[in-house]
C-alpha cells in the first residue's frame, strides 16, 4: 500500500509513539502523585511545543483538534471584542474550520471579507489592506495551504495588522514542522496529526494580552480557555512529535522536496497536466495537479484500486463531494477543479512510492481521458 | 512501595483490552476516517462506525444517535449550549432546570447562558445528596426548554432516578439530558425506558483513553435539535467538525463493551470492596461520616469526612495511596468542594473529607492497606491536633 495522502494525515511516528505508551495515566488536576506526573507531562509538553516557535507556554493553550482550535480563534476573539467591531477577514482559502466558523459569524451580526487570492493561491496584501476597516476585529491567513500548499506572506500580514492594533491568527496546522517557523502571528492553530503525531491533539497558541474568550467551559482548564480533561497521552505524543520534526527538518524537508521534483517531473513526462499552487512559495510535502479531462475523482478510487492512497480534494471536505472552494479563489472553472488529485508526502514517503506512482498514474489518466465525457481535444 | 490507586472517578487506567484494541490504530489502520476514497480512509471510517454501533448498544440508542466528542467536558457543552441555541427551542423559552450539585462541565455552560439572559432554576438537594422530584416537576414552567440532571454524582457517587425524572419531563414535553460520565458502563443505562434525550459520557472513566467521548442525541420522539460548537469540515452529520480521533474512539468502543459486558459480576465485586473499605474505617474510627445517600450510590465511591482532620494533611499523610480531597476538575484550585456544600456540610466536614473511588484493579489486599493507613493516619492528625 502505497500512501501519498500524508496532508489529510499522517502514520504516527515511532518516538511519539513511545512517549504516548511511556505517560502517566493520571488526571492532571488531581493532586496526587499520578495526577502531579500527568500534569508534568502537560506542562513539560507545552514547553517543548511553544519554545519550539519561540513562544511564551503561558499562551500555549491545547485542544481536541485543529478544527477546535480555530473555531477557539476566530470565535473566541470575535466575542471578546464585539464591543469593538463586528467584521472579520480571511483569505478565500482558509480551512473549511475557519470559513465555517466565519460563516456562523456572519449569522449573528458580524461581517465577514474574504480575501481574494491569485491564481498561484496567494492573497494580495495590498487588497487585504484594503478590507480593514475601523470596524475590523480579526484577520485570518493560513500559513500554508492544505490542498494546494501555497505559502502565504503571514509576517507582512502580521504587520499590517499589528500596526492596526488588530488581533492575526494563522492556521499552521499543515506548515509547522515543515518550513521554519516562528510564533509571528497573534494566535497559531497546529495539529498533530499532521505532523506524524498523534489525533486527539491540537494546540493553539495566543499571544499573550491577546482577547479571547472560551468556547468550552467547566473546569478552569488551560488557563480558563478550554475546559476537559487533558489528553494527556496524546499531549505527550504531540510534544514528541514537534521536537522530532524540528529536530529532522533540515535533513528530512529537502529530501521530501527532492521527491516531490521527482514525482512532478515524472508524471508531467507522461501526461498533460497542470500544477497548481505557487511554484516556489509551496509547502514542500504537497503536490496538486489538473489532468485536464480527467475526472478527479475517478482518479483516487482507481488509484485506491492499485494500492495507492491520494486524494481529489481535502479530506475534511472529500466527503461532501463540493468541488475545491480553494481551486475556485485562485480563478480555477468547475471542470478544472473535479479534474485534480493532491499528492501529498510524508517523513516516511519512499523513492519507490514516488516511482510507482509515476508508473500508474499516466496510464490511468490515458484510460480515464478516453472514457471522460468532458475530455475536449 | 508502589501506589494504591483509588481515584478512578478522577481518571483510570486504560485496561489492557482496550490498548490492544487500540494499537494498530496507532500504526499501519491510521487513515483519517473522512479519506473515504482510498483504502487507509475506509478502514478508519469503518471502525468509527461500528464503534457508534458498540456504544449505542450499550444505552439502548441507535447507532446514528451518537455523536463522538472530544471528552464529556465537551459532550456537556454541546449539549446545554447546542440546546439552548437551537432556533427551534429558542422560539419555546430561554429556562434552563440544573441541579447545584452538578459537575462543572454542566454548571458553568448553564451559568454562561444565565449571563446572556437565560433563566436557569438551580435545584438544591437534600442533605444525602438526593433530589425532591417535586421540586423538579414544580419547576418546570412552559418557558422550560432543557433538563439537566447528571445520573450519578462525582464526589460522593448518588445516583438520581433517571427513569422518574424522564417521565416527568417526557410528561411536561421538555428535553431532559444527563451527564452519564460517571455511570456509563458502570450501572444499566436505557435511554429508551429512562426518558433520555441527550446524554454525555466519556472514554478516560472507563478504562479507555483520554480525548474521547460522546453525546447521544435522541432522534425521534422528540427529534432533539442541537447547533453544533465546532464548525468546518461537516464530520458527525455537522453536529461535531474536527478530524475523527480514530484510536480513541476505538478505545472507547471496546471499553463500553468490556464495561457492558462484566458490568454485573464488576460491580458486585467493587462494592464489597468498597463496603469492606467504609465498614473498615467506620468501625475503627469515631467521628467519621459517610457523605451522600448509602444505598442510592455508585458501588465504587465512598466519600468520607473525618472529624477534626483535613482531608488535605490526611492525604499528604499516605503520599503512597491515590485519593481525593474534592473532584479533580476542581482540587487545582483547592476551592471547597460545592457539593458538600450543597448537601449542607458545615466548613469542617467538608475540609475533612476525602473520596475513594474503586476501580477494576483494585485488590481486596489494596483495601485492607489503605484502612490499615487511614485509620493510623487519622489517629496520629488527632493526636497532633490536641497536643
Amino acid at each position: 500500500m502505497i500512501y501519498l495522502d500524508n496532508a489529510s494525515t499522517t502514520r504516527l511516528r515511532p518516538e511519539a509513539r513511545a512517549a504516548m505508551q511511556a505517560a502517566a495515566f493520571g488526571n492532571p488536576s488531581s493532586i496526587h502523585a499520578a495526577g502531579r506526573a500527568a500534569r508534568k507531562l502537560v506542562e513539560d509538553a507545552r514547553e517543548t511545543i511553544a519554545e519550539s516557535y519561540g513562544g511564551d507556554p503561558k499562551g500555549l493553550v491545547f485542544t481536541s483538534c485543529a478544527t477546535e482550535a480555530d473555531n477557539l480563534a476566530v470565535l473566541g476573539v470575535a466575542e471578546a471584542l464585539r464591543a469593538r467591531g463586528n467584521h472579520v477577514i480571511a483569505s478565500a482559502v482558509e480551512h473549511p474550520a475557519v470559513l465555517e466558523a466565519c460563516a456562523a459569524l456572519s449569522r449573528i451580526g458580524y461581517e465577514i471579507s474574504r480575501a481574494p487570492v491569485d491564481e498561484d493561491g496567494k492573497i494580495d496584501l495590498s487588497v487585504l489592506e484594503r478590507l480593514v476597516t475601523p470596524r475590523t476585529i480579526l484577520i485570518s491567513v493560513m500559513t500554508g495551504n492544505n490542498e494546494v500548499g501555497t505559502l502565504q506572506p503571514i509576517e507582512a500580514v502580521a504587520e499590517i495588522a499589528r500596526a492596526r492594533k488588530i488581533p492575526f491568527h494563522t492556521d499552521a496546522a499543515q506548515a509547522a514542522g515543515k518550513i521554519p517557523f516562528r510564533f509571528t502571528a497573534d494566535l497559531v492553530t497546529l495539529s498533530a496529526h499532521k505532523m506524524h503525531g498523534p489525533r486527539g491533539a491540537g494546540a493553539l497558541w495566543i499571544r499573550p494580552g491577546t482577547p479571547i474568550v472560551p468556547r468550552q467551559v467547566g473546569g478552569g482548564h488551560e488557563f480558563e480557555l478550554r475546559a476537559g480533561t487533558e489528553n494527556v497521552e496524546a499531549i505527550a505524543g504531540f510534544a514528541e512529535a514537534v521536537r522530532a520534526a524540528e529536530a529532522e527538518r533540515s535533513e528530512v524537508v529537502p529530501l521530501m522536496e527532492r521527491l516531490r521534483a521527482l514525482l512532478e517531473e515524472g508524471l508531467r513526462a507522461a501526461a498533460p497536466m497542470r500544477v497548481n499552487g505557487h511554484p516556489t512559495e509551496r509547502l514542500p510535502h504537497i503536490l496538486n495537479v489538473t489532468f485536464p479531462g480527467v475526472d478527479g475523482e475517478a482518479m483516487v478510487v482507481a488509484l485506491d484500486a492499485e494500492g495507492m492512497c491520494v486524494s481529489s480534494g481535502s479530506a475534511c471536505a472529500s466527503q461532501s463531494l463540493i468541488p475545491s472552494h480553494v481551486l475556485k479563489a485562485m480563478g480555477r472553472g468547475d471542470e478544472e477543479t473535479r479534474a485534480s488529485v493532491r499528492f501529498s508526502l510524508g517523513r516516511d514517503t519512499t523513492e519507490e512510492d514516488i516511482g510507482a506512482a509515476v508508473a500508474a498514474v499516466p496510464k490511468l489518466v490515458a484510460r480515464l481521458r478516453a472514457i471522460s465525457p468532458v475530455v475536449r481535444p | 512501595m508502589s501506589t494504591i490507586y483509588l481515584d478512578y472517578n478522577a481518571t483510570t487506567p486504560v485496561d489492557p483490552r482496550v490498548l490492544d484494541a487500540m494499537m494498530p490504530f496507532f500504526s499501519n489502520r491510521f487513515g483519517n476516517a473522512s479519506s473515504r476514497h482510498h483504502a487507509y480512509g475506509c478502514d478508519a471510517a469503518e471502525a468509527v462506525e461500528a464503534v457508534r454501533g458498540q456504544v449505542a448498544s450499550v444505552i439502548g440508542a441507535d447507532p446514528r444517535e451518537i455523536v463522538f466528542t472530544s471528552g464529556a467536558t465537551e459532550s456537556n457543552n454541546l449539549a446545554i449550549l447546542g440546546v439552548a441555541g437551537a432556533p427551534m427551542y429558542a422560539s419555546k423559552g430561554n429556562h434552563i432546570i440544573t441541579v447545584a450539585t452538578e459537575h462543572r462541565s454542566v454548571l458553568d455552560p448553564c451559568e454562561h447562558l444565565e449571563r446572556k439572559g437565560y433563566q436557569v432554576t438551580w435545584l438544591g438537594v437534600d442533605s444525602q445528596g438526593c433530589l425532591n422530584l417535586q421540586h423538579l416537576a414544580d419547576a418546570i414552567t412552559d418557558q422550560t426548554i432543557l433538563v439537566s440532571v447528571m445520573h450519578a454524582n462525582n464526589e460522593i457517587g448518588v445516583l438520581h432516578p433517571l427513569r422518574e425524572i424522564g417521565a416527568i419531563c417526557k410528561e411536561r414535553g421538555v428535553l431532559f439530558h444527563t451527564d452519564g460520565t460517571q455511570s456509563f458502563g458502570k450501572e444499566p443505562i436505557d435511554v429508551g425506558s429512562f426518558g433520555i434525550d441527550l446524554l454525555s459520557a466519556s472514554a478516560h472513566k472507563i478504562y479507555g483513553p483520554k480525548g474521547v467521548g460522546f453525546l447521544y442525541l435522541r432522534r425521534r420522539d422528540p427529534h432533539v435539535r442541537c447547533e453544533p460548537l465546532l464548525h468546518g469540515g461537516g464530520h458527525e452529520r455537522g453536529l461535531r467538525s474536527g478530524t475523527l480521533n480514530v484510536p480513541g474512539i476505538v478505545g472507547m468502543g471496546a471499553a463500553a463493551t468490556l464495561c457492558s459486558q462484566e458490568m454485573a459480576a464488576e460491580q458486585a465485586r467493587i462494592r464489597r470492596l468498597r463496603n469492606r473499605l467504609e465498614r473498615g474505617i467506620c468501625s475503627a474510627l469515631d467521628g467519621v461520616h459517610v457523605n451522600g445517600h448509602p444505598e442510592r450510590r455508585l458501588a465504587n465511591t465512598t466519600n468520607l469526612s473525618f472529624a477534626g482532620v483535613d482531608g488535605d494533611d490526611l492525604m499528604k499523610r499516605m503520599p503512597g495511596i491515590a485519593v481525593s480531597s474534592s473532584s479533580a476538575c476542581t482540587s487545582a484550585a483547592l476551592q471547597p468542594s460545592y457539593v458538600l456544600g450543597a448537601l449542607g456540610c458545615d466548613e469542617e466536614r467538608i475540609r475533612g473529607s476525602v473520596r475513594f473511588s474503586l476501580g477494576r484493579f483494585t485488590t481486596a489486599a489494596e483495601i485492607g492497606i489503605v484502612v490499615a493507613s487511614v485509620v493510623e493516619s487519622v489517629k496520629a492528625l488527632r493526636a497532633t491536633t490536641r497536643s
